[in-house]
């Protein structure tokens, strides 16, 4: 649904991004140079408050770069008079529905105002762009709800169905996913990458929601607390030190070997788990959540866990064993037990 | 049939066919009922139906702009600035011997809707000012500062005023439609049809505003230049008919209320049309109630558009279960 046979949709050429405040401006990050493709989605990760916000509102031309650049299809975004803005970028946020009895069909057409006249009547190519954009987001059957009554997930696809009635390359998410379940945000993530690559837009999502971009994005863009912009392809940047040095915190650390977060990095006690399958995998998640490391020294470990079929575990502790059956039996167990007394490792 | 009504009401009570055949252009009625109705009647219905329209109008406007269900004509503090206005000529120069609106004579009537106009205007000169550099709740708040400012300053003049003074300006303060002549409607009409018609080009950005400052943005609105816009035409409307009328309340956050209930919309190529009928309407019933139909007395406007619109408003409310069905 593009016109461009340029590549490169948005790019930015030595931006910073912050904030004027008064005289002194406060700068987020600075000398930016990313680009973004058409037919690609990038998930814009970082910590809380690193201005992943700040960076999407710059780049949506709702606040002006501090210094620098944002191009849109070769052209300085500043330049470009909002209505022709509007119909190059169009964007998601997290900012809650519209006041006043609004249903879809009217909170979506208010994409086309780019296009309609001075008072805003559709023309059925006005008529049709909408109806695509309902269908393409799976939402057709809310056209007629009003919007207050819709559960956040179902408000949050008529809102990119309203970006989508923009009909723009370029479309800029703020965290769209942030109030949603799991089972909602995998179903807009995929709805998402599939409108990237099929429509050929250069879409780009902020989340923190780091899990699922691993499996969703094409591309990432890592905001740093020191305001520096790492972009890569996500497996690249997951085996790189990066996320660590990005994410990591007191008591959170990621670990590259699962590719997920691990809570209690430096465990004081450690037990030791032999076994395999789902059963192995779920006792040292369940091990680690209760605070022990594992590992694989028996000197080391203040008991250890033997795991029989999947269904039996074994707990050899000071010479004495225990079996359990199920494994809310185990957890039972270790809770129970007074681990102060033990040696630590 | 409202407007028949009303005009037959009145200091002299008047049959209905004589001021149906009076309207209809008949010379068949005395001619004291006549010049009654066509001198004072009907600009007072005139000026009643286009207070209310503007009334509504305007709230609608400010409702919008500032995403608030309270919100209302006078937010940006029109209303005190006219009050201290009119308190101005009334209780401050009395004392120095100036008396021009003695018994209400004609050049004082002009003088107190020359001193609400100006007030009106100051105040909102100075909101407005302030207001150019911050977001549009701090709008809202600095509008509130200033009204309490000015209604302090109001209080204090009336602290030091004589109960003669202090009455002319509680009768200004009740709000009246029968002040306005046709020489005042020739300066009056005009101004509340620039304000409505503006509104009405503003139709497309305001739909645009319902989904927030950011996204009207997003869409192609230039949101700063159409919230001074919006904001000078609604009070330009609130503030004309404070100016020739005195504080009308609750017309003017009722009317955009009811319509949102009656039409079940928010789109303003809706609601603009229907808060002007439904305000015009309102406002004309609610003077037609305080000429109190079979009583001798004239009841203060200001009470009865509150007495006869919050009712309206809550029975809405309590129908719709909540305000967020009504207004989101």
């Amino acid at each position: 649904m593009t016109d461009s046979n340029q590549n490169t949709t948005l790019a930015t050429r030595g931006l910073s991004i912050g904030y004027q405040q008064g005289t002194a401006a406060r700068c987020i990050a600075k000398d930016l140079n990313v680009s973004l493709e058409a037919g690609e989605f990038v998930c814009l990760l970082g910590p809380n408050g690193v201005g992943k916000s700040t960076l999407i509102r710059t780049l949506a031309g709702m606040q002006s770069p501090l210094s620098g650049q944002v191009q849109i299809a070769g052209s300085n975004f500043q330049d470009i008079p909002p209505r022709e803005r509007a119909r190059l970028v169009s964007v998601v946020l997290t900012e809650t529905a519209p006041i006043g009895m609004m249903d879809a069909y009217t909170m979506v057409s208010l994409g086309r105002h780019p296009y309609s006249g001075r008072f805003g009547s559709l023309s059925v190519e006005d008529r049709e762009r909408i109806e695509w954009s309902f269908d393409a987001v799976g939402a057709r059957d809310l056209a007629q709800r009003q919007v207050a009554e819709l559960s956040d997930g179902e408000r949050q696809k008529v809102s990119i169905a309203r970006a989508l009635a923009q009909a723009t390359q370029v479309m800029l998410l703020d965290e769209p996913t942030a109030f949603l379940d799991l089972p909602r945000r995998v179903e807009l993530m995929s709805i998402l990458r599939n409108l990237a690559h099929k429509e050929k837009l250069a879409l780009l999502l902020s989340t923190h929601d780091l899990d699922l971009a691993l499996r969703f994005a094409d591309r990432f863009w890592v905001l740093t607390p020191e305001g520096q912009l790492i972009q890569g392809y996500p497996e690249a940047i997951a085996m790189s030190g990066d996320f660590a040095k990005v994410f990591a915190s007191e008591n959170l650390d990621w670990d590259a070997s699962v590719g997920s977060f691990r809570a209690h990095p430096t465990p004081c006690l450690s037990a030791k788990v032999n076994g395999d399958g789902t059963a192995a995998l779920w006792t040292k998640r369940a091990l680690e959540r209760l605070g022990f490391g594992t590992t694989e020294d028996n000197a080391s470990a203040v008991f250890s866990i033997e795991i029989h079929d999947e269904s039996r575990w074994e707990i050899e502790r000071n010479g004495q064993t225990h079996d359990f059956d199920t494994i809310d039996d185990l957890i039972d167990w270790i809770q129970l037990q007074d681990w102060s007394q033990s040696p630590p490792t | 049939m409202l407007a028949a009504l009303s005009a037959s009401i009145g200091s002299v009570t008047l049959p209905l066919d004589a001021v149906l055949k009076t309207l209809t252009g008949s010379t068949d009625v005395d001619p004291v009922m006549r010049q009654i109705i066509l001198d004072f009647r009907l600009p007072r219905i005139l000026t009643a139906l286009l207070a209310g329209a503007a009334l509504g109008t305007a709230g609608l406007l400010m409702q919008t702009v500032f995403r608030n269900p309270l919100a209302d004509p006078f937010v940006l503090g029109v209303n005190s600035g006219a009050s201290l206005g009119v308190a101005l000529v009334l209780l401050a120069l009395a004392p120095v011997g100036i008396s021009l609106t003695e018994g209400l004579g004609a050049s004082g009537q002009l003088l107190i809707i020359f001193a609400s106009s100006a007030g009106a205007a100051a105040t909102l000169f100075v909101v407005l000012l302030l207001s150019r550099r911050v977001d549009v709740m701090s709008v809202l708040i600095i509008g509130l500062m200033i009204s309490y400012t000015v209604g302090a300053i109001v209080s204090i003049l009336m602290f030091f005023s004589m109960a003669e003074r202090l009455q002319s300006f509680i009768n200004w303060s009740f709000g009246d439609y029968g002040n306005v002549s046709w020489s005042h409607l020739r300066l009056f009409a005009p101004a509340i049809l620039s304000g409505i018609i503006v509104s009405i080009l503003f139709i497309k950005p305001l739909d645009a505003l319902l989904l927030g400052e950011s996204y009207a943005q997003s869409i192609g609105t230039n949101t700063k230049r159409c919230r001074l816009l919006v904001l000078l035409a609604a009070s330009i409307l609130a503030g004309t008919v404070t100016g020739f009328c005195g504080p009308i309340g609750f017309l003017g956050i009722a009317a955009p209320h009811l319509s949102r209930y009656l039409c079940r919309t928010s789109s303003h190529r809706v609601l603009i049309p229907a808060s002007i009928l439904i305000g015009a309407l309102l406002s004309l019933g609610s003077d037609f109630v305080s000429r109190g139909p079979g009583l001798d007395v004239v009841l203060p406007l200001n009470a009865i558009t509150a007495l006869v619109g919050a009712p309206v408003i809550i029975a809405a409310l309590v129908k719709q279960r909540n305000m967020k069905r009504l207004f989101g």
